[in-house]
C-alpha cells in the first residue's frame, strides 16, 4: 500500500487555548485564505458546526455554499478532527474523507502551540483514479475500480 | 496539475506493484519483471508512464539501467497542501495578534 507522509504544521500564538480554539473553529472565515475558496463567489462565511458530525462549509456572498467536510472530533478547547473532503481536482466527494487533525496545546495562560496535521493524503489518488473511470467509462477502468475496491477492503 | 499525473499513473493496480517493487531501493527491469507475472515488455512500459508522471528515474549501471522512486514525485500531491496550511496558520496567527493589539 502506497502512502503519502501526512502535512505537519505548527504555529505558537499569543492567546488562551480557548481563544485559538474558537478562532480556528468558530470565526475560521477571518483567517482563512481566501484564495483557496471552492466557491466561485467571494467567501463570506465559513462555518464549522460545533459538533460530531457537524458540517464544515463554506458560504458565498451570492448564497451559494460549498462542503469541505464534517466534524469528527470535538473536544474543544484541546483537540479537533475534521474530515477534509475536497478530492484532487478540488471537488466535495462525500466518499473521500483525508482527516485533518488540530491539537492545541496551552505553554502557558496566555501562549497556545497549535499542531496540525492533514492525514491519509493516499486516500486522494485513489479518487482520482476513480473520477478517471466514469470518465473513460467502463473500457479499461472497470478493472481498476475493482481493484481500488478490494484495495480499501484490505486496507480496513 | 503534476500530482493528479501521478495519482493516475498509480491507478493501475499492475503499474502500482512494479512500482512498489522499486520501494526498497533501485532494480533492473529484468529483475522487477522476474517477480510479476507480466513481460518484461510491459514492465518497460509501466515504468515509463511512471517516469513520465515524475514518480521513477533512471540511471545507467555499468551496462544496465536500473530504475529508483523519485522522491519529488511522491511529494507533489503534498507541496500544494503544505503551502496551503502554511498561509492558513500564519493567517490564523496574524487574526490572533489583531485581536490583541484592539
Amino acid at each position: 500500500m502506497i502512502t503519502i507522509a501526512p502535512v505537519r504544521k505548527q504555529v505558537t500564538v499569543a492567546a488562551s487555548q480557548q481563544r485559538a480554539f474558537a478562532l480556528f473553529t468558530n470565526e475560521m472565515s477571518r483567517w482563512w485564505p481566501a484564495t483557496h475558496s471552492i466557491l466561485k463567489s467571494p467567501l463570506k462565511q465559513y462555518v464549522v458546526e460545533p459538533w460530531v458530525g457537524g458540517r464544515w462549509y463554506a458560504i458565498a456572498e451570492d448564497g451559494s455554499t460549498g462542503q469541505t467536510g464534517y466534524v469528527i472530533e470535538w473536544q474543544p478547547p484541546q483537540r479537533l478532527v475534521l474530515a477534509w473532503q475536497l478530492s484532487s481536482d478540488w471537488q466535495f466527494d462525500p466518499e473521500l474523507v483525508t482527516e485533518v487533525e488540530v491539537r492545541f496545546i496551552a505553554e502557558s495562560a496566555s501562549t497556545t502551540r497549535v499542531e496540525l496535521e492533514h492525514r491519509n493524503l493516499q486516500r486522494m489518488g485513489e479518487k482520482a483514479a476513480q473520477v478517471r473511470g466514469l470518465v473513460d467509462g467502463p473500457g479499461g477502468w472497470t478493472g481498476i475500480l475493482e481493484s481500488f475496491k478490494k484495495c480499501a477492503v484490505e486496507g480496513g | 496539475m503534476a500530482y493528479q499525473e501521478a495519482f493516475l499513473a498509480l491507478a493501475d493496480p499492475t503499474r502500482r506493484q512494479v512500482f512498489e517493487q522499486l520501494r526498497h531501493g533501485p532494480k533492473p527491469v529484468g529483475i522487477i519483471a522476474a517477480q510479476m507475472p507480466v513481460s518484461r515488455p510491459a514492465v518497460s512500459q509501466h515504468l515509463g508512464v511512471l517516469k513520465k508522471a515524475g514518480l521513477v528515474a533512471d540511471r545507467a549501471e555499468g551496462t544496465r539501467r536500473v530504475y529508483y522512486i523519485d522522491p519529488r514525485g511522491l511529494a507533489s500531491i503534498r507541496v500544494w497542501l503544505d503551502q496551503f496550511w502554511e498561509d492558513a496558520l500564519t493567517a490564523f496567527k496574524t487574526e490572533l495578534e489583531r485581536d490583541r493589539g484592539k
